[in-house]
């Protein structure tokens, strides 16, 4: 196989395995939050036994998010030389500002927050929580203005073949950047929401009724029924950005081959690339013209408009189906289970096995929503400046082919683990409940030898 | 030399870089080093040792972050250079971070009875990334050579790391810790020594005779006489650190951080004779700092961002070191 391949699928394996860590940490932080304010002003302990419950599941992902991340930042000068040589003057300083602000305030600020409650004040405890979840946050800015900057470029000049800035708040806050920061931002929140939903159901199930479960349960259920509505307008608005920006992702996302009105939304099929046409088609007529230019006779761009600088349409098109099928069940499992909740308080069973499943949803649809968007970059690297075969370092196809199975082997591993310490620690906080009385409210020392030194 | 943007800013971001790269040698050394020791303790004080870093690590493992942000922010062409030509090191380190990271918290989370399991994988991920770090330094050294020397070379340099870090994780083992496994600590410490004074001269010797340009900066008079206190200064510390370790704990446990401060200040001493070296190339007789620079407006925007939050962190920093300092105590998260 050809480098260029093996490297594309490389740093897209890197950067999947590590945005699924992110997306949880960025909401997280917040909702400890929420557990947090929520003790101090209620003194209720089952609001900090969800925080302690929650906080492991934070450490652990964090640390994966952040062993993960480093990888990411050789990963552009292992395999990608020619993209900080062509646009390094841009990246660069976002980049900076990402570790600068964003990781050292996380890092440094995570130890009072995972084991100094008793060791510092609970105001500067609360504060570190703060400062943990803004640094997330902070992160999350700087990178999506970069990637966003990548899909639709604005602020710079090309001197001498490589891009020099020219007006920065132009470069951060470029044509896509507020709408995929806020569809991502979004997404991090529904992926927690149905993380917590589906954990705490897990407990539910084998028979936990804590006052800490039912806590993280409804809070879980709470902020998944309101942000998923929230997040279908905002992709909708996502979308049309898109359509003036980057038409040719559209067209491949909708699978349509010819510009022109009264275009139909395709609901199946299978896109041939060859033959330029679809095969096996289920459509709505009028349906994509209504969707994107909001009346019948709305002309949506076609595909061979584009000749031979466009992406590839299979994948896009049933990532973007994925991405949505996974959003519509999102809103079907948290109207009803909020519905249940708050209306009957209580939660039905087939409803709670729904949901534990569904604990992982958030990952499937943020991954899908990334393919749709960095496949639909192609063939660019950043669009209109640099395509991603002129970036590519000259490292044989060997040595990467050989780097890439060992990091597939190893992601398979970790994510099974992963997975399986998450249900291990729900199961064990199911099994424990409330311990009464809280041994940090005695304020005597724990003796847990299986848990020291976590 | 002319002392205007274009000139200066490169150079601040050279100092900037070195920094970082010596902070994370020192900080994450010793983390790295505490895996290392595992190897030789037993269970009972391998929970002691992780607790010793617990809230450290993550902040440690960020100045990684930085100084190859910076080399790729600042550098962009260097990075490049290096990094491709140090692919399959820069793969194994990676693998080994990601190995001790997660092994790191995966051994407190799983059932009890897994636990060795990720125990073992935190000793061979810390090993593999010191390694790896080490060799990136002896291949470094000798100008990204690739031949079979450079191989050998790289492999010396790797095991003397990796001690040196164990000598770290030592030391900080003598600060952190009290009774059985702080004396064990203090003999790991002395074994761990020589290994790492037998790295320290090789580099020291290998580096003039790689290449000509280097020999001729250091042994060229009047430089030698003010270079000397650099090598004369890291042998009496060694001498001084050496003697240490047969009075060490000392009583009332007085001065139980001196020994790790000792080794930082010798490491920063080996790190400035490096930076001598090759100051002004980023890529060894290859590309100068000025050459591989980026464009000076960016470079402003990030020294801006930078001098406002280095500050911060460092004092941030402080005070976490503050919170968790003494003796270490079982970790909780309630």
């Amino acid at each position: 196989m050809d480098p260029l391949i093996l490297s594309r699928i490389q740093f897209g394996a890197n950067i999947s395995f590590h945005i699924l860590f992110p997306t949880i940490t960025i909401a997280l932080g917040w909702v400890l939050l929420f557990f947090k304010l929520r003790y101090n002003a209620t003194r209720d302990y089952a609001w900090m036994h969800a925080y302690f419950t929650w906080v492991k599941v934070f450490a652990l992902t964090f640390a994966l998010g952040v062993v993960t991340g480093i990888t990411m930042s050789f990963q552009f000068g292992t395999n990608w030389p020619g993209y900080m040589e062509k646009v390094g003057n841009i990246a660069g300083p976002l980049l900076a500002y990402e570790v600068l602000t964003a990781f050292f305030l996380e890092a440094v600020f995570l130890g009072i927050m995972l084991f100094g409650f008793r060791r510092v004040s609970n105001g500067v405890h609360t504060l570190a929580t703060v400062l943990v979840a803004g640094g997330t946050t902070l992160s999350a800015f700087w990178i999506l203005a970069l990637n966003s900057w990548m899909q639709t470029p604005a602020g710079f000049e090309i001197r001498d073949g490589v891009a020099h800035a020219t007006d920065w708040w132009a470069i951060v806050f470029n044509p896509s950047m507020p709408y995929r920061l806020t569809h991502m931002l979004l997404a991090s929140g529904l992926t927690v929401a149905f993380l917590i939903a589906g954990l705490s159901a897990l407990r539910y199930l084998t028979g936990d009724r804590s006052e800490s479960m039912w806590k993280a349960l409804r809070t879980g259920v709470g902020i998944g029924a309101i942000l998923i509505p929230i997040q279908i307008f905002v992709g909708d608005q996502h979308g049309l950005n898109t359509l003036e920006h980057q038409p040719a992702k559209i067209a491949a996302m909708e699978a349509n081959w010819e510009t022109g009105p009264n275009i139909p939304l395709v609901l199946f099929a299978w896109p041939d690339e060859a033959a330029r046409e679809n095969h096996y088609e289920v459509a709505i007529p009028n349906g994509a013209s209504i969707i994107l230019r909001h009346h019948a006779e709305g002309v949506v761009p076609g595909l061979n408009q584009f000749g031979e600088d466009r992406p590839p349409v299979l994948p896009l098109f049933w990532g973007f189906r994925i991405m949505v099928g996974t959003g519509v069940l999102m809103l079907l499992v948290s109207w009803s289970a909020a519905w249940f909740l708050y209306r009957r308080a209580r939660l039905p069973r087939p409803l709670a096995y729904l949901m534990v499943p569904m604990a992982f949803s958030g990952w499937v649809a943020t991954l899908a929503g990334w393919y749709v968007t960095e496949i639909g970059r192609q063939p660019w690297l950043v669009t209109g400046v640099l395509r991603t075969h002129e970036a590519l370092g000259p490292v044989p196809a060997g040595q990467v082919g050989f780097t890439l199975a060992l990091y597939l082997a190893l992601y398979a591993v970790l994510l099974i683990t992963y997975i399986g310490v998450l249900v291990h620690l729900a199961l064990k906080a199911g099994k424990e409940g409330d311990p009464e009385p809280s041994p940090a409210v005695e304020n005597r020392a724990l003796s847990q030898p299986v848990q020291a030194g976590e | 030399m002319t002392y205007d943007w274009q000139t200066l800013l490169p150079l601040i971001f050279a100092g900037l870089m070195g920094v970082a790269i010596l902070v994370y040698v020192i900080l994450d050394g010793f983390d790295l080093g505490i895996g290392i020791l595992f190897a030789a303790a037993d269970d009972r004080e391998k929970d002691i040792m992780v607790n010793t870093i617990g809230p450290f690590w993550d902040a440690n493992e960020t100045w990684l972050v930085l100084a190859v942000g910076l080399l790729l922010v600042a550098f962009p062409a260097a990075h490049g250079v290096i990094l491709t030509a140090l692919y399959l090191p820069v793969f194994a380190l990676l693998i080994g971070l990601i190995l001790r990271g997660i092994a790191f918290d995966f051994r407190a989370k799983v059932p009890a009875h897994r636990k060795r399991r990720w125990n073992m994988l935190f000793l061979a991920g810390s090993l593999i990334a010191s390694l790896a770090q080490g060799y990136m330094l002896g291949v470094y050294v000798l100008g990204l050579e690739t031949g079979l020397g450079a191989i050998a070379f790289g492999l010396l340099t790797a095991v003397c790391l990796a001690a040196a870090y164990g000598a770290m994780g030592a030391a900080w083992l003598i600060y952190k810790t009290e009774g059985a496994l702080q004396k064990k600590a203090v003999v790991w410490l002395r074994g761990a020594l020589v290994l790492t004074a037998i790295g320290m001269a090789a580099v020291s010797l290998a580096t003039p005779l790689a290449s000509p340009r280097i020999f001729d900066r250091w042994f060229i008079w009047p430089e030698m006489l003010y270079l000397s206190p650099l090598p004369i200064l890291s042998a009496l510390l060694f001498v001084y650190l050496w003697r240490e370790t047969f009075n060490l704990p000392k009583p009332g446990d007085a001065h139980a951080l001196r020994p790790f401060l000792t080794l930082a200040l010798i490491f920063a001493l080996g790190f400035a004779g490096l930076a001598w070296s090759f100051y002004p190339f980023v890529v060894p007789d290859r590309l100068t700092i000025w050459q591989a620079a980026a464009a000076p407006e960016s470079l402003a925007i990030i020294l801006a961002g930078t001098s406002l939050v280095l500050p911060v962190m460092i004092g941030a920093s402080f005070y976490v070191y503050r919170v968790f300092g003494g003796k270490a105590s079982d970790l909780s998260y309630d």
